[in-house]
């Protein structure tokens, strides 16, 4: 007997589904073992990062904090990666957005008005396409590839929030820390009754719904698949490439910004350097996780707030490192794209046949 | 004397289809076998696990009376097996002594490979740079590179699947010749193909499959082609009919002074290429691949604008800088050769492929969102119509057969009733049954007032649809012959240029890719 990866006449349905919580199940599998030989207790490692944080419903809140701008980031990715536009550069994006609308903050420091918060969350949304407009820029009219563009462009970001930070958006009150002032009441989303859950949350699982609809839908949306899939299927139906990956960049920018208004305006409450978690990059495993659709990607982006806050309850209970969120996350893509390997194979047990049997 | 290659009852079963049952026969050394049969018959997976791609679940292969395992294509190459596949896996940014040198077994320095290659492309007459990259090369280049590849491992038996499709009939004639020395020299072929006249001209023996049986075996050349082919499709076949007193209406499609650049995505440019194509006319373009039969089907299609709006006119309106969608919606349509991936998109069903060209003209979207009961219906009226062998209209594209498929393209364009059709190479590949489906199709349409414009390298399906023909060389399309009147080596000349040496090599062509 021999296993054989034996091609499927169609990608199977079943295991589109199946294969992300194979990747899970083999990722928990995995990493108790890994801490286990790392001489922790690997059992409760797993127990701490990916079922504590669901089983206290204390935890919940902090859940729903974590997962919205990881859904928001990997919803908008999704929509390039399916025209197979490689955006990596989300975290920029995220950071640009919530500078955006800190600049806003700022300047209306003193003022009052309803007005204030939503001109924040367009500032952050436009800032976030403006700066996802420049790999458009450069892979439109330059053939610069958009995955090193975009990539390098988060640096940039990170190194313009740390000078903003300690130079001209320093809090004048703040103890020479690099800091921006406390928002105003105004410029804070509101929490949702007496929770601490800010509207961003609802907010974005909707707004993943929707982009479901768009994408599933529309023809902007069809025409993104077919870009992705075919390109050349693409241009035969009328399609332009290079305004695909105008609006999947501006898509991807405009949601990373959002992402970092309502993070910058929700738990932040302020501008700090500590400000890119690697939301930008953490949602890329979300949207594949999610296999690219955003109601998926809602699952997804959940899974992964887990491992963040499961992440915080091992360090204060365990020891563990912080790094180990990172391996698990890791893993976790690691084991999603293996498994998906299964989704246009099967694996079938052969009888070998026997020279002697003939 | 023992066969070289003998089947004894070998079967294969996929989830939900038999496709192929306890099939036997034998090939003797130095004899070429044609293998027949529809698509869909079972050849390729029957070719597959002589090749060793796969394994038969029961019966037994016999190279030279020894039974064989074959358990990859590596070992099958190690036996003596060789096999040129109608779809080709070249990497195409890499030149074509790289893909060459990637597929070999042996590790041979880059240069003797080059020396090798060399010989094999002199020995048998093969126009072909091994230094131009594969993106640049016409599909009939590229079987080239494949079959250079199968010939340098110097094999027993070769496996040629439909080898043919792409050439003309002097390149055909040289191929021929090839393969006969080939034979001669003791290596058996294995010849698939759905030209019977060619079967009758090069095989000395048949095998006939149909739904994974073999129906029949015969001498092609004591046989008639007609009844082979009902023997393959298990019915009586159908023949085109055209009228006779057929009349033209006005001038609906007028191409003139059209020139394209060279571009990396067509080799080939056009130049000054002028026709005009009356309503009710089917216009044929024949030509040899890659003398930019694809540029002038991007160009009439609209993926690559031309330089000046006049180039092109539909009814009289300038549509040469109108993009594919507008185009569409002005009534001309096209169906491009490649059919997966250019005319459908594999992973999408038949109703979301129709979304891809009929949106417009079917209104198949409004308000920016697709109306999917309408693409849906319309995908199944497609299906009816052109008789598309299929589960239905959620079925994903990649899941139809090639002759399938290509009813379903064309089928597609045609129930939108446009004013004018371009189709390349619409048979290619494509079971007898479904050919003559899709030229009924093509004179229905072009009796009902539409200008066809059929490109094709198959002179039969030129000669037997087209009212008037042209020959495309090198860009350059030569002025209408009236196809009654034209001679098949009249078009060959013309095919091979003004030097009437068709299987010349293109040197500008293809030292400006290798530089």
């Amino acid at each position: 007997m021999r296993l054989e990866l034996q091609r499927r006449r169609e990608s199977s349905r079943w295991m589109l589904v199946l294969s992300p919580a194979l990747a899970v199940a083999l990722t928990l599998l995995a990493g108790a073992a890994l801490f286990a030989m790392l001489g922790y207790d690997g059992i409760a490692a797993v127990r701490a990062v990916f079922i504590v944080p669901l089983a206290d419903p204390g935890q919940w809140q902090e859940l729903g904090i974590k997962a919205a701008p990881l859904i928001l980031i990997a919803t908008g990715l999704s929509i390039g990666f399916r025209a197979n536009i490689w955006n990596i550069g989300a975290e920029g994006q995220y950071v640009i957005g919530g500078l955006a609308a800190t600049g806003v903050a700022l300047a209306t420091w003193e003022t009052e008005g309803n007005w204030i918060l939503p001109l924040m969350i367009a500032a952050g949304i436009l800032g976030g396409m403006a700066y996802a407009a420049i790999p458009a820029f450069l892979r439109t009219r330059l053939q610069v590839s958009e995955i090193l563009s975009s990539l390098m462009l988060t640096y940039a970001a990170v190194q313009l929030l740390y000078y903003l930070m300690r130079g001209p958006w320093k809090d004048p009150k703040g103890f020479n820390f690099p800091q921006s002032r406390l928002f105003t009441d105004w410029q804070l989303l509101p929490a949702i009754g007496n929770t601490y859950v800010h509207w961003g949350v609802p907010a974005a699982f909707l707004i993943a719904v929707v982009a479901w609809m768009v994408l599933s839908r529309t023809v902007f949306g069809y025409e993104v698949r077919v870009v992705g899939a075919a390109p050349n299927a693409a241009r035969h139906g009328g399609f332009k490439h290079n305004r695909t990956i105008w609006l999947s960049l501006l898509a991807g920018g405009g949601f990373a910004g959002l992402a970092g208004v309502i993070e910058v305006a929700g738990p932040f409450g302020q501008m700090v350097p500590q400000f890119p978690t690697g939301y930008g990059f953490t949602a890329i495993i979300v949207a594949f996780l999610g296999r690219l659709h955003p109601i998926g990607i809602i699952a997804a982006g959940l899974i992964l707030a887990v491992s963040y806050v499961g992440g915080e309850v091992a360090q204060a209970t365990l020891g563990l490192p912080n790094a180990a969120v990172g391996v698990f996350q890791g893993m976790m893509l690691f084991f999603l794209l293996a498994a998906d390997a299964l989704v246009s194979y099967r694996l079938r047990l052969v009888p070998t046949v026997s020279r002697a049997a003939r | 004397m023992v066969s070289r290659l003998e089947l004894c009852g070998v079967t294969k079963a996929f989830p939900g289809v038999l496709a192929n049952d306890h099939v036997s026969f034998a090939v003797k050394a130095g004899e070429i076998h044609a293998l027949v049969g529809e698509n869909g018959a079972g050849k390729s997976t029957l070719v597959k696990m002589i090749y060793g791609v796969m394994q038969p679940e029961a019966g037994e292969i016999r190279l030279d009376g020894r039974p064989v395992e074959i358990p990859n294509p590596k070992a099958a190459r190690a036996m003596g097996v060789a096999m040129v596949f109608q779809h080709f896996s070249l990497f195409e940014p890499m030149t074509v002594l790289e893909n060459i040198a990637l597929g070999m077994d042996e590790d041979i320095p880059f240069a003797s490979l080059e020396d090798r290659v060399r010989q094999v492309l002199d020995r048998y007459g093969l126009a072909l740079d091994p230094y131009r990259v594969v993106s640049t090369l016409s599909v009939g280049e590229r079987q080239r590179i494949e079959i250079v590849r199968a010939l340098l491992v110097e094999p027993r038996l070769l496996i040629m699947d439909e080898p043919t499709s792409v050439l003309t009939p002097q390149e055909v004639g040289q191929l021929f010749e090839t393969l006969r020395a080939l034979a001669s020299s003791g290596c058996s072929i294995l010849y698939i193909s759905h030209k019977l006249h060619e079967v009758k001209a090069l095989c000395s023996a048949a095998t006939v499959l149909r739904a994974g049986r073999v129906v029949g075996s015969c001498d092609p050349g004591r046989v008639a082609a007609r009844s082979m082919a009902e023997m393959m499709i298990g019915g009586t076949l159908r023949e085109i009919q055209r009228r006779k007193d057929r009349a033209f209406g006005p001038v609906k499609l007028t191409v003139k002074e059209l020139t394209l650049e060279r571009d990396s995505t067509f080799g080939v440019s056009l130049q000054d290429v002028s026709f005009e194509v009356r309503a009710g006319e089917i216009f044929g373009i024949a030509g040899v691949a890659g003398n930019g039969q694809n540029a002038l089907l991007l160009a009439l299609a609209g993926e690559v604008p031309a330089k000046r709006a006049g180039a092109i006119r539909l009814d009289g309106r300038e549509v040469g800088l109108t993009g594919p969608a507008g185009r569409r919606r002005l009534g001309l349509c096209a169906v491009p050769e490649e059919r997966i991936g250019h005319g459908a998109v594999p992973g999408f069903s038949l109703a979301e492929n129709t979304v891809l060209t009929a949106r417009q003209r079917k209104k198949l979207v409004g308000w920016g969102l697709i109306r999917r009961l309408l693409s849906r219906n319309y995908a199944e009226e497609v299906i009816r119509a052109f008789d598309v062998r299929t589960t239905g209209a959620s079925a994903a594209a990649a899941a139809l057969s090639g002759g399938n498929l290509q009813k379903f393209i064309m089928g597609r364009e045609i129930l939108q009733a446009p004013e004018a059709l371009v189709v390349a190479q619409p048979t290619w590949g494509v079971d007898a049954g479904a050919a003559a489906a899709i030229h009924e199709a093509l004179a229905a349409l072009a009796a009902a007032g539409a200008a066809v414009v059929l490109i094709s390298q198959d002179l039969d399906e030129l000669l037997a649809l087209c009212d008037n023909l042209a020959v495309m060389n090198e860009g350059r399309l030569s002025r209408p012959l009236a196809a009654g009147q034209a001679s098949i080596e009249e078009i060959g000349l013309l095919m091979g240029g003004i030097h009437g040496e068709p299987m010349a090599k293109t040197p500008e062509a293809g030292a400006a890719d290798a530089a």
